[in-house]
């Protein structure tokens, strides 16, 4: 934790969160990510030492939960879900415009931090397949055509104008 | 009061007390099942599922490891839907196997294969294809080759329940789970001590000691090379298991035969410098205790332990006896006063040591060990390669005749010999002081108190003046509890003696596998045997040590001693 002492005494306030609880690991690395937007090793070596649970087995529940990611991430995440159904109602194609239109394949983050692409093995949501989530947005029936339309929101966010009146 | 359970297994009736697990009732009367992951005590977790049973009733098939009997139950251990179960789950556990068994490490030991056979597997079925990990080769003691690991987790139990190390865990997911530390890096960069309680406990290939075989061959092929091996207390109880003899059996004079047949020009005892050590450490703990130095003395002969306060409570370095290891002080002794003595030149000579042990590799490659202008110790073998070493060299042990280690280091007393099971450290300090600091024999040589496979044993006696609290800790585990007590000040002793392994040297990572408490009570019980059996008991009696000192180091904790057999310590950052 040499890096930044910021994030030792953010870390130590959600750690106090949730002081004294049992099978508090999860938790405390849910909330730890949900702040740094991913979880660098000298945040993982921080919980194991002051949670006082063994630095394996840390990131053995990390390594675990695909929800989890030890590298840095864009600002946006945008999750494709390549499930049986989204499959067979064109998932591979949406993800195809995706891919074209970002320039990055699965795991990978654009150049300038905006988005990082992932794929989910199911989303639950099949009655609306092909789905794609972007950070906390849900969006069904998606088709290549809507690709560019839902990616410009999040890029228009980022530059500050609002485009709410144009749906 | 133990209720009785009454069952049937196979048709066959059978009463049991409860608890019993369904493999131990049917072990009672002469059915095997099957079991893999399971590993008394340690692993009791029922994954592999190779141990799965019918039971009249059930809606699922029963892993019989893990389930205990109760009244009236039905057990069907060869009903087509078991065996069907079992073959499966083999097979399953097989198709991404590697199957090198012809060159594998653990070719004609493995537990894998030997169930293979067992279960009837003739035939792998699934195309899938072979895991091909990695190989984790990145510290001097211990190989790790994922692709060969078939989950089972018993290493992780030993490493996080016994040892309290937790350099390992289950990692990532689904097919990719596998067994590693954090971020998967090399042991060498985790917070692993090197006991090699994992590799004693792996059924497969995934887990075995850097094998320094080639290295040995190579030396004793080489004419310009003089090459001597010393042998550690706690093998001659237990490598007659890697030739066919029974646990416990001693095979002293036997193991000396094979091994000048296999061609060392000199064989010695390590029972010398732990005679040595004793007179160091003995010394060392006196003065600590005259002239008000850093106590308790923790002991160091164990470098599994060494490397475990290094890294989890550096705070107490200063309490570690500044003593090598009975191995690290022979290397010295051999290469300095040895070869004066016998006009060899250093540069030639090729140091040995045969080792319950896999730590002992780590501890003879540390950079500092090289007091006598050389590496003290030039190749460790753990008792496994050393029975390897013997099959190879085509020995016929079994008609092997008796002989005498060599002279001027073939001498230990039996303090020497009882290092090799816990609280034979404490025990042999104790035969010492006593008699150093009262001047008067003692009537009776045996400490019982700090005897047996007990994880911390604790006595209280008198030396002299001085009323003395001391401790005996086995297992890293139970060493955990000790250093928690020192630092909260909850516990306070004069002399702690600590092995890392469970039972000390007798249940060291590189003995035969599965040392069992059975097994291990067994080597005990043969330790104390040989102590009574030899002639000097006391390692102050020690004729060479006597020598030693006259010759050469001319007193314990003297310049020369303070030079060539003690060392200092570093935190370790992890």
């Amino acid at each position: 934790m040499e890096r930044c002492n910021c994030r030792e005494s953010q870390l130590s306030g959600i750690l106090a969160r949730y002081d004294g609880q049992d099978g508090a690991l999860l938790n405390v690395l849910q909330d730890a990510q949900d702040l740094f937007g991913y979880l660098p090793e000298e945040v993982l070596e921080y919980i194991s030492k002051h949670l006082g649970r063994p630095y394996s087995e840390v990131y053995g529940m990390v390594s675990y939960y695909a929800h989890f990611n030890t590298q840095p991430r864009g600002r946006n995440l945008v999750r494709v879900c390549t499930g049986t159904v989204c499959h067979i109602m064109g998932a591979p194609q949406v993800l195809a415009r995706i891919t074209e239109e970002l320039d990055i394949s699965i795991g990978e983050t654009t150049r300038d931090g905006t988005f990082t692409l992932g794929s989910v093995p199911c989303f639950g949501a099949c009655s609306h397949a092909p789905v794609i989530m972007v950070n906390d947005d849900i969006y069904g029936r998606v088709t290549p055509s809507k690709v560019a339309g839902i990616l410009a929101k999040y890029r228009s966010q980022e530059a500050g104008i609002s485009i709410s009146s144009l749906d | 009061m133990t209720k009785n359970i009454n069952l049937t297994i196979n048709g066959q009736h059978l009463t049991v007390p409860e608890d019993t697990t369904i493999v131990d009732a049917a072990r009672q009367i002469g059915i095997e099942i099957p079991t893999l992951c399971h590993l008394k005590d340690t692993n009791e977790i029922g994954v592999c599922r190779v141990c799965v049973v019918e039971v009249k009733g059930a809606r699922n098939l029963i892993p019989s490891c893990i389930t205990k009997v109760t009244e009236g139950m039905e057990v069907m251990t060869n009903s087509p839907k078991a065996r069907e179960a079992r073959e499966m789950v083999m097979n399953l556990i097989l198709a991404t196997h590697p199957k090198d068994c012809l060159t594998c490490d653990r070719n004609g030991d493995c537990e894998l294969r030997t169930l293979a056979d067992k279960m009837g597997i003739k035939k792998v079925d699934f195309g899938a294809p072979v895991k091909d990990l990695p190989l984790d080769d990145s510290n001097p003691s211990i190989i790790r080759d994922q692709s060969k690991c078939i989950l089972c987790r018993r290493c992780v139990s030993v490493c996080n329940e016994v040892q309290k190390v937790s350099a390992i865990s289950m990692i990532n997911r689904g097919i990719g789970t596998t067994v590693g530390t954090a971020f998967d890096r090399g042991l060498a960069d985790s917070p692993c001590v090197f006991c090699g309680q994992c590799v004693n406990v792996c059924p497969t290939g995934a887990l075995t000691e850097r094998y320094n075989l080639r290295e040995v061959w190579d030396a004793l092929n080489d004419p310009e090379k003089h090459v001597v091996i010393q042998t550690a207390p706690a093998i001659r109880v237990s490598l007659g298991e890697e030739l066919g003899e029974e646990p416990g059996t001693i095979v002293t004079k036997k193991m000396v035969s094979a091994l000048r047949k296999v061609g060392f020009d000199k064989v010695f005892d390590t029972d010398f410098t732990a005679d040595l050590t004793i007179m160091e450490e003995g010394h060392e703990f006196l003065q600590r205790l005259t002239e008000n130095g850093k106590l308790p003395l923790l002991t160091s002969c164990s470098p599994g332990w060494v490397n475990y306060i290094e890294t989890f409570y550096p705070e107490f370095l200063d309490n570690v006896s500044s003593c090598k290891s009975p191995q690290q002080m022979f290397g010295a002794v051999i290469k300095t006063y040895y070869a004066e003595k016998f006009n060899i030149d250093p540069a030639t000579i090729y140091t040995v040591s045969a080792m319950p042990c896999t730590a002992k590799k780590y501890e003879a490659n540390r950079p500092e060990m090289n007091s006598s202008g050389y590496q003290d110790v030039d190749a460790v073998l753990t008792t496994r390669e050393l029975g390897l070493l013997i099959k190879e060299a085509g020995i016929d042990w079994k008609n092997l005749e008796d002989s005498q280690f060599d002279e001027p280091f073939g001498e230990g007393t039996g303090a020497g010999v009882i290092f090799g099971s816990s609280g034979g450290v404490m025990e042999a300090a104790l035969r010492t002081l006593s008699e150093v600091v009262t001047g008067k024999e003692l009537d009776n040589l045996d400490f019982k108190a700090v005897r047996g496979l007990e994880g911390i044993k604790e006595a209280e006696l008198t030396l002299g003046e001085h009323k003395l609290k001391v401790a005996v800790a086995n297992g890293l585990g139970n060493a955990q509890k000790i250093m928690e007590g020192l630092k909260t000040k909850e516990l306070d002793y004069h002399f702690v003696e600590i092995m890392a392994c469970p039972g000390g040297c007798i249940g060291g990572g590189g003995q035969p596998r599965l040392s069992s408490p059975e097994t291990r009570q067994k080597r005990m019980e043969a330790i104390y045997k040989a102590d009574l059996g030899l002639p000097r008991r006391k390692s102050h009696e020690n004729p060479a040590v006597q020598e030693l000192y006259k010759e050469f180091l001319k007193k314990p904790l003297g310049e020369k001693s303070h030079h060539l057999l003690h060392t200092s310590y570093t935190p370790q950052d992890i």
